[in-house]
């Protein structure tokens, strides 16, 4: 903690607060908070209800919690397996070299272009705004696993020269072995770097997606929220808490993943003596 | 030689990248529950009061065959490319039948391209000129604050900037419309009046968010840049620190923000699909989603396969201009 800078510290003490409202608040909610008309409607905020009740008489402040905690399950689930998948791969490709990495280089480049949002909608179609949370995770890792591929490639790459690689290859170590134990220190900082941004692109992909009604409208994510007031006309009817507190969260939340990200890698290019 | 080596893998992977990505497309709608022909079968049934099971069977027939939607999935796959290749036409639109993809594309295609590149075209250089006077004097209290404000704009999602601009100019201070409405035609100033009117919100809402990208990347190249040994140099010899800045500096910095520029305008033909949405705007984004929700396969195909080609191209492109812009990089 000693030589954190101020971007990292700021960005992990708000990521943490939001942590802790969507992980651990929910379990000390009784009922269900998306069940319609449990409180009256509509009502401001006040020292009950934080941050009021929306029109379908759910309280505003557990629904966000609940929300919160079903988006940090989406970006975390997409973040770890889309880098770890992306990770190997480019590692793989990379120092395997020749036809495996022709082959793995052509899918990443192939999956990089084909535009996410469009097959997203498409799919979400499919489903009528009833796809599970899980469905919408593994699509997206689908979509966000080629750029850690295509990075750890390049890195692989320059560091299959280095001298102590050699010498691991000539000492009798497989590949397999020497991607997790002598490269992986290297590329961790980076991984961690894109797992953070990962986290990011995957709760604003499913918000997006929610925005325009094609995600799961019955589950609570940031974005579904979102999509609820403007079907009943929060701005218009001045309930600003309702569409304000999942617009508000998002913003902070993405704002401290980047703090973090860019934080984390001044932090480690400072211990590496640059 | 090794030019004429490296642009043939260059231009192959380019043809194989998007193969594979139309190939994926093109399987995936086919799972769709719904059936546009059925659906327009049903329609019409509907609307007259009877018709004779005979023509309705030919009606589906012919259908189908205009549609391409005969056979197996794999002879319809092979007939799509064998039109597209030679006649380069997504044939009909199955829900604004009997009007051609391509007819649709091209109206759709203008409104985007317009906001699009304006605002990509504006934000890069606010972005770049902000980025590089906050990096080549980093010390500088205003050089921070602008640096910290393009932190807080830049990792918002632009949908979410989309509806706090709507909150603010349409229901609190209404001077822009909710949706967009276009009054006119042609060069007549009340068209244009519209078309600015309607597109400002929109294009502000990308291009707050973009500002903030290139701003943050500007930044930490050029200050890499004015710590070189070469720019100490330079002002130990006396140049004026404002040339130091346009010649030393700017050329060097501006080198990958030009490809990611390039990268960024291949994207456009994606559109701004939230934004288009959000704002009710004619473009390619409102296009695809539409094409979408109508099940439309050729349409959804049309707007994609040009999707991917675009961005592959733009790849492309930046590959192989490169070594031209940046004497340092050698084809390989």
């Amino acid at each position: 903690m000693k030589n954190w800078n101020f971007r990292l510290k700021a960005g992990v003490a708000i990521l943490a607060l939001f942590l802790i409202l969507g992980m651990i608040f929910p379990f000390f909610y009784t009922g269900n908070p998306i069940e319609w008309g449990t409180y009256p409607k509509n009502l401001k905020p006040s020292a009950d209800h934080w941050f009021g009740t929306t029109n379908l008489g759910q309280d505003t402040f557990w629904l966000l919690a609940k929300s919160l905690q079903n988006s940090f399950v989406i970006g975390l689930l997409v973040a770890f397996f889309a880098t770890v998948i992306g990770a190997l791969l480019g590692l793989i490709a990379g120092f395997k070299g020749g036809f495996i990495d022709r082959l793995i280089t052509l899918m990443t480049d192939s999956f990089i272009v084909i535009p996410s949002l469009p097959i997203l909608i498409l799919l979400g179609t499919m489903l009528k705004g009833r796809a599970s949370l899980l469905y919408i995770a593994v699509v997206l890792i689908v979509f966000n696993w080629p750029w850690p591929a295509r990075q750890l490639r390049a890195m692989a790459l320059s560091l299959r020269e280095r001298d102590f690689i050699n010498t691991a290859v000539f000492s009798g170590s497989g590949t397999f072995k020497i991607i997790v134990k002598e490269i992986f220190p290297f590329v961790a900082g980076w991984s961690l770097a894109n797992f953070v941004n990962t986290i990011l692109v995957a709760i604003g992909s499913e918000s997006g997606l929610a925005v325009i009604g094609m995600s799961s409208n019955e589950k609570a994510t940031l974005g579904t929220m979102i999509y609820w007031a403007n079907q009943h006309q929060a701005m218009l009817a001045g309930r600003w808490w309702w569409i304000g507190s999942p617009v508000i969260a998002i913003a902070l939340i993405f704002i401290a993943l980047f703090l973090t990200m860019t934080g984390y890698q001044q932090y480690s290019a400072l211990r590496r003596g640059k | 030689m090794d030019f004429y080596k490296f642009l043939l893998s260059r231009i192959l992977t380019f043809i194989l990248v998007v193969f594979i990505g139309i190939t994926a497309v093109f399987f995936v709608p086919r799972f769709l529950p719904s059936d546009p022909v059925e659906a327009m079968i049903g329609q019409m049934t509907s609307k007259s009061a009877f018709l004779d099971p005979k023509a309705v069977e030919t009606l589906r027939e012919t259908l189908n065959e205009s549609f391409g939607l005969q056979g197996s999935v794999l002879s319809q796959y092979l007939g799509f490319f064998k039109r597209v290749l030679l006649t380069q036409d997504f044939g009909p639109s199955l829900a604004n039948y009997p009007a051609p993809v391509n007819e649709l594309i091209g109206r759709a295609l203008p409104w985007t391209m317009g906001l699009l590149l304006t605002s990509t075209v504006i934000s890069w250089l606010i972005g770049n000129a902000i980025g590089l006077l906050a990096g080549f004097r980093k010390e500088k209290p205003y050089s921070k604050a602008l640096e910290a404000i393009s932190i807080a704009l830049y990792p918002i999602p632009y949908y979410i900037f989309a509806l706090v601009l709507i909150m603010l100019f349409s229901y609190i201070f209404p001077v822009f419309p909710l949706t967009a409405t276009f009054q006119g035609a042609g060069f007549t100033w009340e068209h244009i009046r519209s078309l600015i009117i309607n597109s400002t919100l929109p294009a502000l809402s990308m291009i707050l968010v973009g500002t903030g990208w290139w701003v943050i990347s500007m930044k930490t190249i050029s200050s890499g840049i004015a710590e070189e040994d070469y720019v100490h140099f330079a002002r130990l010899k006396g140049v004026k620190e404002r040339k130091i800045m346009s010649r030393y500096v700017l050329p060097n910095a501006a080198l990958p923000q030009v490809t990611m520029l390039a990268l960024q305008l291949g994207a456009i033909f994606n559109g701004a699909l939230v934004t288009e949405i959000l704002f009710g705007y004619p473009g390619v984004g409102t296009l695809i989603y539409n094409s979408i929700l109508q099940a439309d396969y050729n349409l959804i195909m049309g707007t994609i396969t040009l999707s991917i080609i675009a961005v592959a191209g733009a790849t492309f492109v930046v590959d192989f201009l490169y070594p031209f812009l940046d004497p340092r990089v050698r084809y390989k």
